[in-house]
């Protein structure tokens, strides 16, 4: 194809996502890069019979006309990255000072609203990825030894958890949870315990969201497996039988080495996926409990005050996450590529 | 695998058809369950006294004189204007189809007969799109929005979601492209139409399965976003999910949480028709990625 007319080809596509994709990354920068103007003082000297005092007072109309004249306001550098909201360096030096231990210093970092979210989004991230894999390579082994005439209801009932929309899953989820619903009644049974409510303690709440986006992401996983399953070799199984490998062996030395090229793929798509984490904090209502990178902007943005440079700040702090996070999968498809080419 | 040498013991054919079974129980309960219990009032779904209220409906029989009551539906689609939220999302999930598949068809096509190495590029920049967390764009968005007079309106939500769809679109269809054979176009264009006319006359009338499958990812991308919806269009242009967000806002009076219950399921029901008739395009879209690696 002609370079020419490649690019009237790609341009409306290209043209999509420079325009609502990457300005907006450049936006974010140069937004978490200013602040809010001041507000403007005024100074008046009123002067009486015991002499001259000053007197400030806050100028709504003049700090109005200001911030609606220039909303971005005035370039701050750095300085929202370091405050108390975000990487907090006076506040982590100080705990770092402070604790002698490791335990001390982690629980002081926990109180800072940027790491908090970012323990829960990396927690989140690295159990439900791996969880995800291996519950959904469970299901496809157990689904691909089913009769064929259950096989096609199983895998619709099984997708629904995917294809659900995240908020209205988690709101179900969080109705059936609630110490009133269905399986937190049950949960108060089996435990004996009346008081028991999973949106009351810290942990309890992780597990749920985890339990959650377990539930939800199983079925992708499930799906590229049983795919996967169809196209193994049953020469290479039946000859391992013969050589006497037990089921699980047979499982372990056949069909797992098989699916690998999947297990990267589900892990790549599920660590995006999951860093991301959102709406299950909405749906549960758990931002007391826990907050991700992502609530903790829609969060900024949503207070009566939007603060668009704390929001800009944090995102800009997450797309380095999100590069950090791809950076060994780029790294091997760009080997791959300068391979091939030479 | 019908092969004699295959046929396992039988604590293993019930260890695994019961872990089957209990996934599809897990995977299906909550769905049911709600379903059933959006038909009660509150005093049922959320029994103080014993959860078999919400089976039987005793609250519900108590209150409303039967066991079944529509008062969740009325309230949400009637009282509470549900049906304008699910009007926005039909107009918003048709028009991001519709574009996304235009937009992703003309280049996906152009990467995968291109060749060069900037197609690569671009592919892996797609990527790297990709993984972009919604809300960190809409954190770019919506300062010049507001400036310009751009928030709240459904073309703005719409020409974001398509563009934010355009990275995953392109991968797919990209790949199905790679499947259509080569020849095709190329002896179209020996036959002197231009690269164009062969992409209008050869390719397209063959490229349906792959852009009905890539179709339904945008559909379901569009439909269940709640991150650009709810923070780019006003309330009276908000769409589905954003309202159901909206009705949990005001769940401190008696009978609100109902309306919730009742615009979840009425939202889900789309869904379930989806998969219902697409479920082999769905599995085929998902494992397509997948093989294409």
């Amino acid at each position: 194809m002609r370079h020419q007319t490649f690019f009237w080809f790609i341009l409306p596509s290209l043209a999509a996502m420079i325009l609502f994709i990457a300005l907006p990354l450049v936006s974010v920068v140069v937004q978490s890069l200013h602040i809010e103007h001041e507000q403007v003082i005024v100074t008046t000297e009123n002067c009486g019979p015991f002499g001259c005092t000053e007197e400030s007072t806050v100028d709504t109309e003049a700090t109005a006309q200001l911030r609606a004249k220039q909303p971005l306001g005035r370039f701050a550098g750095l300085s929202t990255y370091f405050d108390r909201g975000h990487l907090a360096s006076a506040e982590v030096s100080e705990a770092w000072q402070s604790n002698a231990t490791w335990g001390g210093f982690f629980a002081d970092l926990y109180n800072l609203p940027f790491y908090k979210a970012l323990s829960f989004t990396l927690t989140y991230t690295f159990l439900v990825t791996p969880l995800v894999i291996v519950l959904g390579l469970l299901i496809a082994l157990g689904v691909n030894r089913l009769k064929p005439v259950l096989k096609g209801p199983t895998i619709f009932v099984s997708l629904l958890p995917m294809i659900i929309t995240p908020l209205i899953g988690s709101l179900i989820l969080f109705w059936m949870i609630d110490a009133q619903g269905v399986i937190g009644k049950t949960l108060q049974w089996l435990f004996e315990d009346p008081e028991l409510s999973l949106k009351a303690s810290p942990v309890l709440t992780w597990i749920t969201l985890m339990v959650y986006g377990v539930w939800s992401s199983a079925p992708f996983a499930f799906v590229v497996f049983y795919a996967g399953l169809q196209t193994v070799n049953s020469d290479s199984l039946e000859a391992a039988m013969i050589d006497g490998a037990t089921r699980w062996q047979q499982i372990r030395y056949v069909v797992i080495p098989h699916l690998m090229p999947l297990v990267v793929f589900i892990s790549l798509i599920q660590l995006m996926d999951n860093f991301r984490v959102f709406e299950p904090i909405v749906g549960f209502s758990a931002e007391a409990n826990a907050t991700s990178l992502s609530y903790i902007i829609f969060a900024d943005m949503r207070s009566d005050i939007t603060r668009f440079n704390s929001a800009a700040a944090t995102s800009v702090l997450t797309v380095i996450g999100v590069a950090i996070l791809l950076a060994p999968v780029l790294l091997r498809t760009w080997r791959d590529f300068k391979g091939k080419a030479v | 695998m019908p092969n004699p040498a295959h046929r396992a013991s039988r604590s293993v054919v019930f260890f695994s058809s019961a872990f089957v079974l209990l996934w599809v129980i897990i995977a299906s309960f909550p769905f049911l369950w709600t379903l059933w219990g959006s038909f009660k009032v509150q005093a049922d779904f959320f029994s103080k006294a014993d959860w078999r209220y919400a089976l039987w409906g005793t609250r519900t029989l108590i209150e409303t004189g039967d066991t079944f009551t529509g008062a969740g539906y009325a309230g949400a689609w009637i009282q509470e204007e549900f049906w304008r939220a699910a009007i926005n999302t039909l107009v918003v999930v048709f028009f991001t189809v519709l574009i996304s598949l235009t937009l992703g068809t003309l280049g996906g096509y152009a990467l995968a007969r291109s060749g060069q190495k900037y197609a690569f590029w671009l592919l892996m920049i797609a990527l790297i799109f990709r993984a972009m967390p919604h809300i960190t764009l809409v954190s770019g968005y919506l300062l010049p929005f507001f400036e310009w007079n751009l928030w709240g309106h459904l073309p703005t939500s719409i020409i974001v979601l398509v563009a934010i769809n355009q990275p995953f679109t392109l991968w797919m269809l990209h790949s199905f492209f790679l499947n259509i054979p080569k020849d095709l176009d190329e002896s179209a264009k020996v036959d002197g139409c231009t690269q164009f006319q062969a992409f209008r006359h050869v390719i397209i009338p063959v490229m349906w399965p792959g852009v009905i499958t890539t179709g339904l990812f945008s559909f379901l991308l569009a439909y269940n976003d709640f991150a650009v919806t709810s923070m780019l269009l006003s309330e009276e242009n908000r769409t589905m999910v954003p309202a159901i967000y909206g009705f949990l806002g005001s769940t401190q009076e008696e009978g609100n949480v109902m309306f919730a219950v009742a615009a979840v399921v009425s939202a889900t029901a789309p869904l379930f028709v989806l998969v219902m008739f697409f479920q082999r395009q769905i599995v085929s879209g998902l494992t397509a990625g997948a093989v294409k690696g």
